[in-house]
């Protein structure tokens, strides 16, 4: 009986517990196919049948608790009878489990997605393993799509609307000790006592919780208010014609309790709405690009145990603050102690907000090794230098690095504007010489350009790729061309917006027609967040140093006003963000003028084979640049634009 | 436990462990935290605290109240005082100071003296760059640290431009309030600080491909009375030197570890007593005097601080860096130990 199953093992204990191990066959990562789901119906079936003391349903894999449905699945979906077909199936299946007779209880340890938290909301109870993988979240609305297995009507009856719908419409992740506090789940254990907690759990059969009061009022009677609030909320934030998912969820809850099937096709919380829309044919497609991406990191077994970063500015010492994050040892070597202080400072700052555990920030800053002597080079398996950039500055510095390197180690430059073949020309071995080209601000932008040069190793580059992977960076191979391919995108773009400045336009002007358009910052706010200098610099590399810069660029430049990192560029910032005046109009032809000049060097990378095809692009520029997501990139924006004018 | 000495004493347990084939390379120091030093609840307060516990019913938890006395939970006893305290003689360490300044007649004047001229080395080493500048092949001495706003903390931040003899004289005695001459001023500062070093056998320092900058040569452990605690390096280091048929000025540089101005004044006067050499010593007569300008040459504790814990190790590393510097080739690194002990270390510049 127990062998009948594919992707689930059914076992019992002597307290005639029956514990349910999803290991999906063939497959690194849980994922409820369509498969899977049907063969968690029988089982229900069987155990309906069997009847015994309780069910623990967990996972078999190390890698975490379910990963979601099957988004391959979503892209095979023909028309709404499809997709009313595929909510169907786990809107049963959930109902089902729910109606046992028996205590059910999901032990999850690891990622819970989507799928997998509505399946977790459908058990009587939830215990979570407090280890940090363990992270619960519903994703849907970054597909464009919401949750359909009751999701949407489970999790504010559970946690109360206030927390439920901050997962609902962000997509946004918990931790185990978050789930606990916000009663999402009945425990969080240590890994040592996990099983013990699950059976004693089931044993005793305590009365559900309840959310306090307030929120169940904010559930019943209070309901349209707090959508009203939410909605609110939303609108600063996304317009709907851009992101409907979040809308159609807030809709669903509050008219629909999260029903479904209740909204006719029409009706904005309808999903079948949402699937036909392209917002979320193209954030789909957004996600098989990032999947892709990931893939591409896979050619090397390459692990790098120890960085070195040479210049501690905000992008080398954010380089190191996030690698020393990821678990690497990280030295980190500037001029003077001095110059490291705000690295270090900043460093504090992302730990405290990415790890929030105390003895893990301190572990982070124990490999974080302020290195002015430089030291760290002689032991590095990558070396990165992220010093300003001066050619000749740079030589000078790699003639060093490549004397004191390991012979196997990783040399590479995060240089944006020079070329790779002439940072390398006086090296000894140039094939070990690689661009890594991250992007700022460093612990937002996923993207990492891998710049293969001519001369540059062919497994040199994977291996650098595979780092790039194993910090949680998203790696494209480039071609080694002037601005590679983000900011030989960008340089157009940003040098007509600034030139546009010049002529009188306001930079809130700009960035408003931008930020209307769906970038997630203006190409002025942009600049001063680059940094001018950078901007100067690789407009002049980009335009072979022929024409005269922008005045104003070259103006703030010249007096010293860089942007963010100096307080005072386009904008005055504080606090890290930019004080901006009121914006004249807008319009609709000033979006399209300004995105102009960004989607024509688009097409003229891809043509010139800076990357390997015109979807890698699209990634590149979504994960580098933040293009408008539900746009699904600038050569698909494009390509959409053309099949209109067809039809 | 080696109190004041437990960086010393992890080396040297270090140099036992190659020597016994236990280990072929070693990380040996050591650290503290004075600063953090707790506030501890009076015992009264504790005792109240387990009545507390013990009581069974929620009335008689109320009760426990009216027996509680305010006094006793503000008063706390200080951490750092009872461990400076010594548990058997029950003298504070500065007041064993105290005693050594009686015995050999060190007055105010010669403690602040000694302070003031502490500081004025420090400051003169800092400013010529002997603790942050690489030289003569080794390192920079002196790890350069931040906090999480990003303060870089360069310097040990101890010493003063204004300790000069006359501000130094404003201070009242501490120790033995009112009569006595130990001020906060001529005393070691209490304070943060870790020091390290990497011990190998020859054969660790082929493998691994390590430039040695220096040889522990020897080392000697000594008991005296703990109401003369100070006098432990005397007691430590003159066997070192018997064995070694040395005397006092054929080391190119001494490290004694600055407790106190009134101890580190009295270990030299005793070996210039003869009385003291014979009795206490077995000598035949007194060593001698012990030219000041070997002793502690970049000041001493005095002026940069006393973390009990590293202060061992650190004088050891810093004697290597004094003697590379001045092309020395002997040296001897000794401290004094609360409770009664000395630790000597002799060591040889490579």
């Amino acid at each position: 009986m127990a062998g009948d199953y594919q992707h689930w093992k059914l076992e019992t204990d002597r307290d005639n517990i029956a514990w349910l191990t999803f290991d999906k066959q063939g497959a690194s990562a849980n994922i409820l196919s369509a498969d899977v789901m049907a063969e968690l119906d029988r089982i229900l079936d069987e155990l309906r049948t069997r009847n015994p003391r309780g069910l623990i349903i967990r996972s078999g894999k190390d890698s975490g608790f379910i990963a979601g449905a099957d988004v391959e699945e979503f892209t095979r979906i023909k028309d709404a009878d499809d997709a009313m077909r595929m909510v169907k199936r786990g809107w049963d299946l959930y109902n089902k489990l729910e109606a046992l007779p028996f205590a059910t209880l999901a032990l999850v340890n690891g990622f819970c997605m989507g799928g997998g938290v509505e399946l977790a909301l459908a058990c009587r109870y939830r215990v979570a393993v407090d280890q940090p993988g363990t992270r619960f979240a519903l994703p849907e609305v970054m597909l464009g799509i919401l949750p359909a297995w009751g999701g949407v009507k489970r999790l504010p009856r559970l946690v109360g609307p206030t927390a439920a719908l901050d997962m609902l419409l962000t997509g946004r992740a918990v931790d185990a000790r978050r789930a606990k506090r916000m009663g999402l789940v009945d425990a969080a254990v240590p890994p040592r006592v996990q099983e013990n907690a699950a059976r004693a759990m089931v044993l005793e059969s305590p009365r559900p919780r309840k959310p306090p009061l307030a929120q169940r009022l904010m559930n019943a009677l209070m309901r349209p208010v707090v959508a009203r609030m939410a909605r609110r909320q939303l609108a600063s934030r996304a317009s709907p014609d851009h992101y409907p998912a979040p809308y159609a969820i807030l809709e669903l809850w509050q008219k629909y309790d999260g029903d479904p099937f209740a909204p006719r096709p029409e009706d904005p919380a309808s999903i079948v709405g949402l699937m036909e829309g392209d917002t979320a044919r193209n954030l789909i497609r957004i996600f098989f690009l990032q999947e892709r991406l990931k893939s591409l990191g896979k050619d090397s077994d390459f692990k790098a145990k120890h960085l070195h970063v040479v210049g501690a500015g905000v992008m080398g010492g954010d380089i190191a603050a996030w690698c020393a994050m990821r678990g690497l040892t990280v030295t980190l070597q500037d001029q003077s102690p001095e110059r490291l202080a705000p690295a270090m400072k900043r460093a504090t700052e992302l730990f405290k907000r990415r790890l929030r555990d105390k003895s893990r920030v301190r572990d982070a800053f124990d490999r974080l090794i302020p290195d002015v002597a430089g030291d760290g080079a002689r032991q590095a398996d990558v070396i990165i230098e992220a010093i300003f950039e001066n050619l000749q500055a740079k030589r000078e510095l790699f003639a060093k690095l490549e004397a004191a390197a390991k012979p196997d180690a990783i040399l590479a430059s995060n240089t944006s504007s020079l070329k790779l073949a002439d940072i390398g020309a006086n090296f000894r071995n140039p094939s070990r010489l690689v661009g890594i080209h991250f992007f700022n601000p460093v612990p937002q932008l996923q993207l990492v350009e891998v710049v293969k040069g001519a001369g540059t190793d062919a497994e040199i580059a994977k291996k650098a790729a595979a780092f790039v992977r194993q910090i949680d960076k998203l790696p494209l191979p480039v071609r080694d061309s002037p601005g590679f391919l983000v900011n030989r995108v960008l340089g157009p773009y940003l040098d007509q917006a600034l030139r546009m400045v010049d002529q009188g336009l306001a930079p809130e002007t700009l960035d408003a027609a931008a930020t209307a358009f769906g970038m997630p910052m203006g190409p002025i706010e942009l600049a001063d967040t680059v940094g001018l200098d950078i901007c100067l610099a690789v407009g002049k590399e980009l335009a072979g140093g022929s024409a005269e810069p922008p005045k104003r660029l070259a103006g703030l430049v010249a007096a010293g006003n860089l942007g963010r990192k100096t307080g005072r560029g386009f904008y005055l910032w504080k606090d890290g963000k930019a004080r901006k005046g009121r914006a004249g109009g807008a319009t609709h032809d000033l979006s399209e003028k300004l995105i102009g000049p960004y989607l024509k060097e688009a097409q003229a990378v891809v043509a010139e084979g800076i990357v390997a095809d015109a979807d890698l692009a699209d990634a590149g520029l979504i994960f580098g640049t933040g293009f408008a997501p539900f746009r699904g990139g600038p050569l698909n924006y494009l390509a959409t634009l053309r099949s209109e004018v067809h039809t | 436990m080696r109190n004041c000495a437990s960086g010393m004493q992890a080396l040297d347990s270090g140099v036992a462990n190659m020597l016994s084939g236990r280990s072929d390379l070693v990380l040996a120091g050591g650290v503290d935290a004075l600063s953090r030093v707790p506030l501890l609840y009076s015992e009264a307060m504790v005792v109240w605290f387990s009545n507390f516990m013990a009581a069974k019913t929620p009335l008689h938890k109320a009760g426990m109240f009216l027996k509680l006395k305010p006094t006793q939970l503000l008063t706390p006893v200080i951490g750092i005082m009872k461990g400076l305290t010594d548990p058997y003689v029950g003298l504070l360490m500065g007041q064993t100071a105290e005693n050594l300044a009686y015995r050999f007649g060190i007055d105010r004047t010669r403690m602040d003296d000694y302070a003031a001229r502490s500081h004025a080395r420090v400051i003169r080493a800092q400013e010529s760059g002997f603790f942050n500048d690489a030289h003569d092949g080794l390192s920079a001495e002196i790890t350069p640290i931040y906090d999480e706003e990003g303060t870089l903390y360069k310097d040990d931040d101890g010493v003063r431009k204004d300790s000069t003899v006359e501000n130094l004289a404003k201070l009242k005695p501490f120790f033995d309030r009112k009569y006595g001459n130990v001020t906060a001023g001529n005393s070691s500062q209490i304070t943060d600080g870790a020091a390290w070093l990497v011990l190998a056998t020859e054969e660790a320092v082929k493998r691994h491909k390590l430039e040695p900058v220096g040889r522990i040569a020897d080392s000697q452990w000594a008991g005296l009375d703990p109401a003369q605690m100070g006098l432990g390096p005397v007691h430590a280091s003159t066997p070192i030197l018997k064995r070694h048929g040395l005397k006092l000025n054929d080391l190119d540089a001494w490290e004694i570890n600055e407790a106190f101005a009134a101890q580190v004044l009295a270990c030299l006067a005793a070996w210039k007593e003869d009385k003291y050499c014979r009795e206490q010593l077995g000598l035949d007569g007194a060593m001698g005097e012990l030219d000041l300008e070997k002793l502690n040459v970049d000041g001493g504790a005095i002026a940069l601080g006393h973390p009990v814990g590293a202060s061992g190790a650190r004088i050891v590393l810093h004697l290597l860096h004094v003697l590379k510097r001045t092309q020395g080739k002997r040296g001897m690194a000794s401290i004094c130990i609360g409770g009664g002990l000395g630790g000597a270390m002799l060591v040889e510049a490579l």
